[in-house]
């Protein structure tokens, strides 16, 4: 059994919490006591209808206003997967929270409202995901119930969906009507539309592909902590304690640690005390290594083969998320990547993403909450990455305020 | 290009449990590598028996590089305070008890009374010292998302102001796996390494791994009162009226707070592998069935966690 995590995204009130709320609901994932407790607070606070919604709308402020503010785990099982659901806000001011819960996401489900078609959100959310590398997306056109289950609106829909989807290079497209509400083709198909003859959104879920989207290519390890027990019978160990971040690692390999070049040999991978023969990634190990060098937290261990990037200079795709201050030129930051955190200062703002239509502005002089840019950073050490694209997790990286030490920007390193 | 053939199946092989022990690992190496003074909250309950196991792992063949906190309310099962030292002992850790008894002395903090009473709110200010006492920057808890409506929101790195309040409306975003533990001094940061665990996904790697549990989630024997519907454990500190009623009955218990505020099951489950598959058929959340604290108001939780509890 494996797991896959999906996130919801799409505009205000377009349905996310709601189509949650009907997967957990008719996969009877929800427990007598959480249902009741979900129809008594549906009768305090509408017409007697039970809310899904309120499934994942767990705050005071969110069940007072009926929006999503902050994102929901929710977790439910089919007998071939678990799943991890992660229900986004839809409003624009809670950008952010969406972005942190598509940026470990497999899967994105962008809910579409049948009656409006594409919004900026969409836009908004739809170029998020496709810039965080979420390798599926799936449409849910909604509330198909108020277009009385119309095939020309879900067609229409469909086309202009695509030629966003065009712009955005989105590989693995899957468009599907449905009303969360009613329940259709969520996890039952639809008697209402049976001009549809694909898939159910669940039935999608559990067969889609995600092993493939690994890098099993590039053998990246960051460092996050050195153990040394210093006891008697293990006085000389030294082991790299982190996680493979892509590739593979085997005993034996020979191996470059970044930022110094320097290189060894892998004497010994352990895996929590054992002894193993190789690691790949996203598991957690502990390397030891041939010969002694200089590696503390923060340090990337690097197969031979594709090397890394090791550069001051960094050019980034960003989505800012500071509320209270922008982002100048000049401004300077701490850098975290990997396992390693290094000030940086803003060198330039090459282009902001126009969300209407995903033209690149040029002239920009600073960053409003939730814009989209691409922006030159340069940091005050060499530091090691991939580009984002082929590497997820060796292309990541976040800005975090000097004095407040809140997280702002989320980057997604270019090579 | 042949070894990824290879390694496709290898990655395939990675089952849930080792995914989601994989992550937690990372976590717990991030809280020891990101701050300097970091400390376990340990309850002797099955989801801080899991974190600790994880620690081990985390650091092995090296100690767990950081000290066990139990925050012990007084009104804890004496089976879990016996089963939290010896547990210490075994794994070689630094153990720190701190006693609400104390904290309601010193700060002449005023106890409820009378029935349903439970020191259960209390025990925030009792850990809010302790964090200060002891200049903790970081708590690794094992609240799991899917115990309750507002945890299920709540960050891996859960940023806690210098009073300790959660402010569930300015939550730090958290990107990937870049865990953000930056902080002033006096400022903490609550980690929760098995936030993507689900209630069964413990008790599922409690089995692989053989841990060893307090007695108290087994089936066993004992004087019970019954009140609204709920199998309390007796004892002295429980305030009782007429309408209690006093029965022996076959209990397990599905979680570890304290006496005061856990209710039991009726089961004849003896083994881990029973209790696995009553709580696999149970239609009944583990809060639903045994916090008596959280069926209180609809946002119990999400004021407490405001107010700087676990
Ligand atoms: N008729 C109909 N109403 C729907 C459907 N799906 C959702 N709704 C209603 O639309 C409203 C908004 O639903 P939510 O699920 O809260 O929307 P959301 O996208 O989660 O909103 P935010 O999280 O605040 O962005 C609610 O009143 C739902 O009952 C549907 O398929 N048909
Ligand atoms: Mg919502």
């Amino acid at each position: 059994m494996d797991i896959l995590r999906f996130i919801t995204a799409g505009s205000v009130d377009d349905g996310k919490s709601t189509l949650i709320g009907r997967l957990l609901y008719d996969t009877k994932s929800i427990l007598a006591d959480q249902l009741e407790a979900v129809e008594k607070a549906s009768k305090t606070r509408g017409d007697g209808e039970i809310d899904l919604a309120l499934l994942t709308d767990g705050l005071r402020s969110e069940r007072e206003q009926g929006i999503t503010i902050d994102v929901a785990y929710k977790y439910f099982q089919t007998p071939n997967r678990k799943f991890i659901s992660i229900d986004a806000p839809g409003h624009i001011q809670y950008t952010r929270n969406m972005v942190t819960g598509a940026s470990n996401a497999d899967l994105a489900i962008i809910l579409i409202d049948a009656r409006q078609g594409v919004v900026e959100q969409t836009r908004r959310h739809s170029l998020i995901a496709s810039m965080l590398g979420i390798p599926h997306i799936v449409v849910a056109v909604n509330k198909m119930d108020l277009v009385g289950y119309s095939e020309d609106t879900f067609l229409q829909i469909a086309q202009e969906y695509q030629k966003l989807a065009d712009k955005l290079a989105i590989k693995d497209l899957k468009i599907i009507p449905v009303s969360a509400l009613a329940g259709d083709n969520i996890v039952d198909k639809s008697d209402a539309m049976p001009w549809y003859t694909g898939e159910t959104m669940l039935h999608f879920l559990e067969n889609v592909d995600v092993q493939h989207d690994l890098n099993l290519n590039d053998a990246r390890f960051s460092v996050q902590y050195v153990i040394r027990p210093q006891t008697e019978e293990l006085h000389d160990y030294r082991g790299y304690a982190g996680r493979v971040q892509s590739g593979v690692f085997r005993k034996g390999d020979t191996i470059t640690v970044f930022p110094s070049e320097q290189t060894s040999t892998i004497a010994k991978i352990e895996v929590y005390g054992q002894e193993v023969e190789e690691v790949s990634a996203p598991q957690s190990a502990t390397i030891l290594l041939e010969t002694d060098v200089d590696i503390s937290r923060g340090d990337l261990i690097s197969g031979t083969g594709n090397a890394p990037v090791l550069s001051q200079d960094v050019e980034a795709m960003i989505c800012w998320m500071d509320d209270r201050k922008e982002l100048k030129v000049g401004n300077k930051y701490t850098l975290q990547h990997g396992t390693t955190r290094v000030r940086c200062s803003v060198k330039g703002i090459e282009y902001r993403v126009d969300i209407s239509n995903y033209d690149q502005l040029e002239d920009i002089e600073s960053l409003k909450l939730n814009d989209v840019a691409k922006i030159v950073l340069r940091t005050a050490k060499p530091i090691a990455y991939d580009a984002y694209q082929t590497n997820r997790a060796n292309g990541a990286a976040i800005l975090i305020d000097e004095t407040s030490n809140v997280t702002v920007g989320a980057c997604m390193v270019e090579a | 290009m042949s070894n990824i053939q290879s390694l496709s199946s290898d990655a395939q092989r990675q089952d849930y449990l080792d995914q989601l022990e994989s992550e937690a690992i990372y976590i717990m190496r991030e809280v020891a590598g990101q701050f300097e003074r970091p400390a376990l909250l340990f309850s002797g309950g099955k989801d801080s028996i899991t974190l600790v196991r994880l620690a081990q792992k985390a650091f092995a063949p090296g100690k767990i590089p950081f000290p066990l906190v139990h925050i012990d309310t007084g009104h804890n099962f004496p089976e879990a305070i016996q089963y939290r030292d010896w547990m210490a002992n075994e794994v070689g850790a630094k153990l720190i008890v701190r006693q609400v008894e104390d904290t309601i002395k010193a700060k002449g903090l005023k106890e409820p009374t009378g029935k349903n009473a439970s020191r259960n709110w209390l025990q925030t200010f009792t850990l809010l010292d302790t964090i200060e006492e002891f200049e903790f920057d970081a708590c690794i808890g094992g609240a799991r998302r899917d115990e309750e409506k507002a945890r299920a929101k709540e960050r891996i790195f859960s940023f806690r102001d210098e009073f300790g309040q959660w402010d569930p409306k300015r939550q730090r975003p958290e990107l990937w796996n870049l865990f953000n533990g930056k902080i002033s001094k006096g400022e903490n940061v609550r980690c929760f390494p098995i936030s993507n665990w689900t209630e069964l996904d413990v008790w599922a790697y409690i089995e692989r791994e053989k841990i060893p549990l307090p007695s108290i989630y087994f089936s066993h024997q004992r004087e019970m009162i019954l009140r609204d519907g709920n199998l309390l454990a007796n004892a002295d500190f429980i305030y009782k009226d007429d309408s209690d009623v006093i029965v022996t009955k076959t209990v397990r218990f599905r979680t570890v707070g304290d006496m005061t505020c856990t209710a039991a099951v009726e089961s004849e489950a003896s083994t881990i592998e029973q209790v696995v598959a009553e709580i696999k058929a149970t239609r009944i959340s583990e809060r639903g069935e045994t916090r008596i604290d959280d069926q209180q108001t609809e946002a119990a939780m999400e004021d407490r966690k405001k107010g700087g509890y676990f």
